[in-house]
């Protein structure tokens, strides 16, 4: 009935269509920037082609012969090492949150965890800058050094002289900064967990800790899971939290006391400074790059969300 | 030992480490914000606010352009997305309910809030800089606002969502044309909801560096003329910090203490608003 109404009245069309087309430019914008990113780098793309330039480790502004390699492997490492710092201290603040906290306490540590999340990266990035830096230099990373010194392998991770501004430092401030994000999407998870499932896990005798770990994990992994795949995504794309202390420095390391560069920290120093065609052209390739990598890793998070989301609710 | 001493034994393990993970969690966010509160206090005075930035390296001076710049970028920037991202949400809740193409965009959505905030930069330079030949405020806002979008046209859908549909059906039922029953009955029932993501989406847009770098840029000088580079606190905060001297340096401090509160208070009231509205 109230669509037949609605069909007669004129401001009602109106005032459909421009809602209509408000909400369509979310799917405008995307195919825009796909589309612009890929004609601004279509230079670049005909130059290097796409193998070339995703497996090349050169970047010479001089010689304008550019390949992502470096900045591939700065992003993917910073991302991997943050998410293993960031995800057993965010599951454990979910745990801590819905199954340990006393009720004075669950309110207090969840503003926190928010407020943690509110805090811009530009702040972080500062931080990580002024305060974390000389901490890592100055104590921490030669603890590590002198640690692993004898361990085969291992000390190949700590070569150099600890300087502070290095993939480890950017790392762990990523990692602070993903940690409110993966720990309230967790917690959000655990929530979901119905009492009575918990509740019969108690009456058989489980400790607390077993019914978090054979009940409330497993009942809500898929939501987890979804959770970790979207801090990754967010990690991936972090730009100001990791362009204070990452050095932009295009060279593969295996050490982690070395300066990197992401495809964010290229394109933050570089892009307002690119002074020919090619050179600017190869940043909007890496801007592709990066576009490309996030959209899937955040479509593939959001297909597990919808999943778990499914299937609690039913 | 038996089994249940070990099981006991395991159980109060991991249960103290999720608890240390937790005070983790709030040790950082003290440490942070404990950090950005002294140096802050200590370099804010009046000039900050009222003086424009001395020649660099020289003493005093303080940010007036930086503070009016970002806000002229965060007010065209809210003026653009909160209307786009309102009606979009509108039409995902009440037109497009139960449709396909909602559901479709609504995920959209979802995936354009956490695209790295860079890439809309560069796309933005591409369309709004590069034609015009210098970097502008306006590009600015515009890059800020296409992350407000999705933020706003999110929060607006699911709040909605929860008006209860049998309310509408009221409306319906006096006569009333979907737009009226939209914009007089279920507006209203949303109206603190929506208020709240509008709120939470200009907090996180004020903080956001990476897409004006290369859109609006930075000015040292004072300038209110949207066509032109325009300071913002973020990217000031950005160069001073990067930068060699010692006052910049403290400046930053400044302008990071101010943003962050800023920032904060804003989420807070958020946060308040739905717990008061939806308790």
């Amino acid at each position: 009935m109230a669509m037949t109404l609605k069909r007669k009245n004129p401001v009602d069309l109106i005032f459909s269509s421009i809602t209509a087309l408000a909400s369509v430019t979310v799917i405008l914008f995307i195919i825009g920037i796909i589309y612009v990113l890929i004609s601004e780098s279509s230079l670049s793309i005909e130059k290097f082609g796409i193998v070339k330039f995703l497996f090349s480790t050169e970047w010479n502004p001089v010689k304008e012969d550019f390949g992502a390699l470096t900045n591939i492997y700065g992003t993917v490492l910073t991302t991997v090492l943050s998410l293993l710092f960031a995800i057993p201290v965010a599951i454990g603040i979910a745990i801590f949150v819905t199954e340990i906290a006393p009720n004075f306490l669950k309110g207090p540590i969840g503003v926190a965890i928010e407020l943690l999340a509110a805090i811009p990266s530009i702040i972080y990035g500062m931080w990580g800058l002024f305060t974390l830096s000389p901490i890592m230099s100055n104590y921490i990373e030669p603890l590590l050094k002198k640690a692993t010194a004898n361990i085969p392998l291992v000390s190949i991770l700590f070569q150099g002289t600890p300087m502070g501004i290095d993939i480890l430092t950017a790392s762990v401030i990523l990692s602070i900064m993903i940690i409110p994000f993966t720990a309230s999407i967790s917690r959000d998870s655990f929530n979901l967990t119905p009492a009575v499932v918990k509740e019969s896990a108690y009456a058989i005798g489980a400790t607390q800790w077993e019914v978090v770990k054979n009940v409330i994990l497993p009942y809500s992994k898929l939501g987890v899971f979804g959770g970790v795949v979207l801090s990754l995504g967010r990690a991936l794309g972090e730009t100001m939290a990791v362009a204070f202390v990452l050095g932009n420095n295009h060279r593969i390391s295996t050490s982690l006391l070395d300066a990197a560069a992401t495809i964010t920290v290229t394109l933050a120093n570089e892009f307002a400074e690119a002074d020919n065609d090619v050179y600017l052209s190869s940043l909007f390739y890496l801007a592709l790059v990066l576009f490309v990598m996030s959209f899937i890793t955040l479509a593939i998070a959001k297909f597990f969300l919808l999943k778990a989301e499914r299937k609690y609710s039913r | 030992m038996t089994s249940v001493q070990r099981r006991k034994i395991e159980g109060t393990i991991a249960l103290t480490l999720s608890t240390l993970a937790a005070f983790m969690g709030l040790f950082w966010l003290v440490f942070i914000l404990g950090d950005v509160l002294v140096h802050g206090m200590k370099s804010l005075n009046l000039s900050l606010f009222i003086s424009d930035p001395a020649p660099p390296g020289a003493a005093g001076g303080g940010l007036r352009n930086a503070f009016v710049g970002q806000l002229l970028i965060t007010i065209c920037a809210t003026l653009v997305g909160v209307p786009m991202g309102v009606l979009g949400g509108t039409f995902l809740a009440e037109y497009a309910r139960g449709r396909k193409i909602a559901r479709m965009i609504s995920i959209l959505a979802d995936i354009m809030v956490s695209v790295p905030s860079i890439v809309i930069g560069t796309f933005i330079y591409a369309v709004l800089v590069k034609p015009l030949g210098h970097f502008n405020g306006w590009a600015g806002s515009i890059a800020l606002s296409i992350i407000m979008i999705p933020v706003v046209l999110r929060t607006t859908e699911d709040m909605l969502s929860l008006v209860p549909w049998t309310l509408r059906e009221a409306a319906f039922a006096l006569g009333a044309p979907y737009y009226k029953v939209i914009t007089q009955v279920v507006y209203r029932g949303a109206a603190t909801g929506i208020l709240t993501g509008i709120l939470l989406s200009i907090a996180r847009v004020a903080g956001e560096t990476a897409p004006l770098l290369f859109t609006s840029f930075n000015n040292s000088f004072f300038s209110l003329n949207m066509n032109q580079p325009i300071s913002s606190l973020t990217v000031t905060i950005f160069q001073y910090a990067m930068g060699p001297y010692d006052s910049w340096h403290e400046q930053a401090w400044a302008a990071a203490f101010v943003i962050t509160i800023f920032i904060l208070i804003i989420t807070m009231l958020g946060r308040l608003m739905i717990r008061w509205r939806y308790r």
